[in-house]
């Protein structure tokens, strides 16, 4: 039987895995924008399980903004990385440092 | 399948193997949603997600033409990192989830909904009576997306021949057309 915990876990694995994505895939932008997806669904799951076990659907109304917002997010780096490759004919995180910062 | 799939995603060699991982990924969460009751959202994630942002990352790794060999030659330096964080954060999680809750009553799984339960419908309910103005600024921060992606990727090239709407309508007719007055021959 599935209970409250196992969602939970699940999500936290994901999350966890995600996070590990984003430090091992440090140079490849478009890998850090999908593991960037998989911790905002590692999120929405958390959303979605309290919403079923509490009986509550405002959690998935919060899901669906989440939504909309990644989906936003993604274009516009998605966008802003054709831009890069177009100038700088490289999307490594390390040749980004014409600010010195 | 879920979990392999996200390991996938971070470990696959080859970028378009990466979004195609994520792709089942989002299938199988779209699957344990609907086991949750949440069909709308499930519906959303594989039309909206698998859809679309999809197509748009296979998009762009294929026409950004990257040299993956100098992508992955650091891979297993940062490699420990990662494990290292991921393997923290699971513990922190399972800490807290699995064994702080063992003796708490655990939450009973709600009973199944009613064959003419409409999740669409709460939804809906919901979204356009308490989240209304919430609800708008979503549909304008998805306007901002829009503009944005069309602006930022948009370019001049040279040589591209475009109109001057300021100059033509601001011309004179004196500069465009020369009446010539000429004697007329006569036979």
């Amino acid at each position: 039987m599935l209970t409250l915990t196992h969602f939970l876990m699940l999500s936290g694995v994901l999350f966890a895995i995600s996070i590990a994505g984003i430090f091992i895939n440090r140079k490849n932008m478009i890998l850090l924008l999908m593991c960037i997806e998989l911790l905002l669904l590692a999120v929405n799951f958390n959303f979605i399980a309290f919403s079923h076990f509490l009986g509550n659907p405002d959690g998935q109304v919060f899901v669906f903004f989440i939504l909309t917002v990644a989906a936003a997010e993604a274009a516009i780096g998605l966008a802003i990385l054709v831009v890069l490759f177009r100038t700088r004919s490289s999307i490594n995180v390390e040749d980004m440092d014409s600010m010195k910062g | 399948m879920l979990i392999g799939a996200a390991i996938g995603v971070i470990v696959a060699r080859n970028p378009v193997h990466s979004v195609m991982f994520l792709v089942l990924a989002f299938f199988t969460s779209a699957v344990l949603w609907l086991l949750l009751e949440a069909e709308f959202l499930a519906m959303t994630l594989v039309l909206v997600y698998v859809g679309a942002v999809m197509v748009l990352f296979l998009f762009v790794v294929m026409m950004l033409d990257i040299d993956t060999s100098t992508m992955r030659s650091h891979f297993m330096r940062y490699a420990p990192v990662g494990i290292f964080v991921a393997a923290i954060s699971v513990a922190e999680v399972w800490s807290v989830v699995w064994l702080r809750s063992q003796g708490l009553p655990t939450m009973a799984r709600p009973e199944a909904a009613p064959a003419d339960y409409s999740n669409s419908k709460v939804l809906g309910e919901v979204l356009y009576t308490e989240h209304v103005y919430a609800f708008e600024l979503a549909s304008f921060v998805l306007l901002l997306a829009i503009i944005a992606a069309i602006v930022l990727t948009m370019r001049r090239r040279p040589g591209l021949k475009l109109q001057n709407i300021n100059k033509q309508v601001s011309v004179n007719p004196a500069d465009r057309v020369r009446i010539v007055k000429m004697q007329v021959e006569k036979d």
